[in-house]
């Protein structure tokens, strides 16, 4: 089964959710699609024997052919392409702005004269391994990228899935998550008990309403009263699935790049039951 | 006027905190929370909804089922997934490129116009906000983002402000472009965990790349004195001055729940920093 880990709002403790669940649950897979910034290696420490380049297919002009007439200009629904039309003064121009190119192929496809190819941009890395807990797999968007959800796709089509493979989703609730969350059986919002938590939290119940994914609530750094949480939770029929309390301990463990459940069994606990009640669901 | 953009890499660090923060603290500025996906700002300093504004996103293709005739072009073309093999299209993948509707022979295939999200200029006891929300599962946040930062910048004119200052989404993707382009200084909220400093260093790549200064601000700096002296050291090398340094504090934690801007915490500390913090902005943009 896989497993999402996300929310709506950043820094609530997916990874640290993610990476504890990868864990305690052996012969897993951990995939981490926060590929804007990938953390769960520096808990997980796997180690990567293949660095995949990932690259978008961008159009570029055959060695002749084009006849710059415009159509690829026109069709392109992202304002990639611009032709200048050719005059008695020379031949024409056709200009690619690659960063706004999404690789959609309309261009190519269609153009009368077939003048147009393709050629491959890096845009960033897809990384597979094993950790002591399972296989691993990480994507990472070179910086000033922004396809993040083609990246996303080609990660999650190279990880190597496990019986339980857990997938750690970037923040927020728009397309790279989206992307993330496609064909998961199980997601798992990380909130916690602030305005904040609870606002992104309703975005992402949204979101994953929206993608027909059934979902579970964890509440993390819980300070024992959660009722803006819980209150939500009943009126929407949301199940919480874990509370994870704060704890200064913890917090540090964390910020060291530690593993909670390795810290002792009653954090290994929270973890354990977490992975019991979801692999259940 | 000068535009000041709060950003961090990582979620969570402290963003929005150090915004409401400096909400408080600035005189003669309009707030744009750029957090389109996540937008908690005005949970702080509270809006009262003026303006509001329908954003519309790229188009959605959608299927005629009656008009179909099942050919497989539609699927032969899509290279985003959207389209399944009972010839429904799956709108939260449609890129919208419209390839489908230009090779569909039997006229099934349509457009829908997408309405993505709202956005809003909002009174509050701190000045104007500019602020937004994007649909969940919606794309073009960026697209988003640049109104926010547009009509922000323009109520500032009108009102004579001399800062806009924006709060930003995490990570270093195409909202945080939209966010940090053409802005006069960045700040970068970190903590001291390695997962924080990590995103604080792809963050700064980011900002170099747009020749954007930057100045830090480690948030709960006593969680770990090791990871704060490394931050320290870092910045130090890269010649990246350290706005302040805000101490772990249940009374800042007790502000957030409030829905409060940090400044009203009763910790002398903490708030001594965020005053600090707001002084060091000045003067790098004076200079």
């Amino acid at each position: 089964m896989k497993i999402a880990i996300a929310s709506g709002k950043g820094g609530t403790g997916k990874t640290t959710v993610a990476v504890n669940l990868a864990a305690v649950i052996q012969g897993s897979c951990l995939i981490d699609c926060d590929v804007e910034e990938p953390n769960a290696a520096l808990y997980l420490n796997p180690k990567i024997e293949e660095i995949n380049k990932v690259e978008l297919p961008v159009p570029r002009l055959k060695e002749d052919g084009c006849s710059y007439c415009g159509l690829c200009a026109r069709l392109c629904a992202f304002g990639a392409i611009s032709v200048l039309p050719g005059s008695a003064a020379g031949k024409g121009t056709l200009l690619v702005f690659d960063h706004l190119c999404k690789s959609c192929g309309v261009c190519m496809g269609l153009c009368p004269e077939r003048a147009l190819k393709e050629e491959l941009r890096a845009i960033g890395t897809v990384e597979t391994g094993n950790s002591c807990y399972g296989t691993f797999a990480r994507g990472q968007l070179d910086i000033g990228e922004v396809a993040a959800p083609a990246l996303i796709r080609v990660l999650k089509q190279k990880a190597i899935y496990a019986p339980v493979t857990i997938i750690d989703a970037p923040p927020g609730t728009s397309c790279a998550m989206i992307n993330t969350i496609n064909g998961v059986d199980l997601c798992v919002l990380v909130t916690e008990p602030t305005p904040f938590g609870l606002n992104d939290l309703k975005l992402a119940v949204e979101a994953v309403r929206k993608a027909s994914i059934p979902f579970c609530v964890v509440i993390n750094r819980s300070m024992g009263d959660d009722e803006i949480i819980e209150q939500y939770c009943r009126a929407e029929g949301a199940e919480i699935a874990a509370k994870i309390p704060f704890n200064m301990e913890m917090a540090r463990r964390s910020s060291e790049g530690g593993l909670l459940c390795a810290t002792g069994t009653v954090f290994r606990d929270y973890f354990t039951h977490l992975a019991e009640k979801v692999q259940k669901t | 006027m000068k535009q000041i953009v709060v950003i961090s890499g990582k979620g969570g660090t402290g963003k929005t905190v150090v915004s409401g923060a400096l909400a408080a603290l600035a005189q003669d500025k309009v707030m744009a929370d750029c957090d389109v996906d996540a937008p908690n700002l005005h949970l702080l300093i509270g809006a009262e909804y003026l303006e509001e504004n329908l954003f519309y996103g790229g188009q959605k293709a959608f299927i005629d089922t009656e008009v179909c005739v099942k050919c497989g072009k539609c699927l032969e073309v899509c290279r985003f997934g959207s389209i399944t093999a009972e010839f429904r299209v799956k709108q939260q993948l449609c890129e919208s490129c419209g390839y489908c509707l230009m090779v569909c022979p039997a006229g099934a295939i349509g457009m829908d116009k997408n309405p993505a999200g709202k956005w809003f200029v909002s009174k509050t006891a701190y000045g104007t906000l500019v602020h937004a929300r994007l649909e969940p599962g919606e794309d073009n946040s960026g697209k988003l983002v640049a109104i926010v930062r547009k009509a922000a910048k323009e109520k500032a004119e009108q009102e004579g402000a001399k800062y806009v200052i924006i709060d930003g989404p995490p990570g270093t993707g195409c909202p945080v472009m939209a966010a940090l382009s053409g802005v006069d200084t960045a700040l970068v909220v970190t903590e001291p965990g390695l997962s924080a400093i990590h995103d604080m260093k792809r963050v700064l790549e980011l900002t170099d790349r747009f020749k954007i200064g930057a100045m830090a601000v480690i948030n709960k700096y006593d969680i770990s004195a090791d990871n704060s002296s490394a931050i320290r050291r870092f910045c130090a090398d890269k010649g990246i001055d350290i706005a302040g340094e805000i101490p772990f504090s249940a009374e800042i934690y007790g502000c957030v729940m409030k829905g409060r801007p940090a400044v009203e915490a009763r910790d002398a500390n903490g708030v001594e920093q965020m005053k600090k913090i707001w002084n060091n902005i000045k003067k790098r943009l004076q200079t």
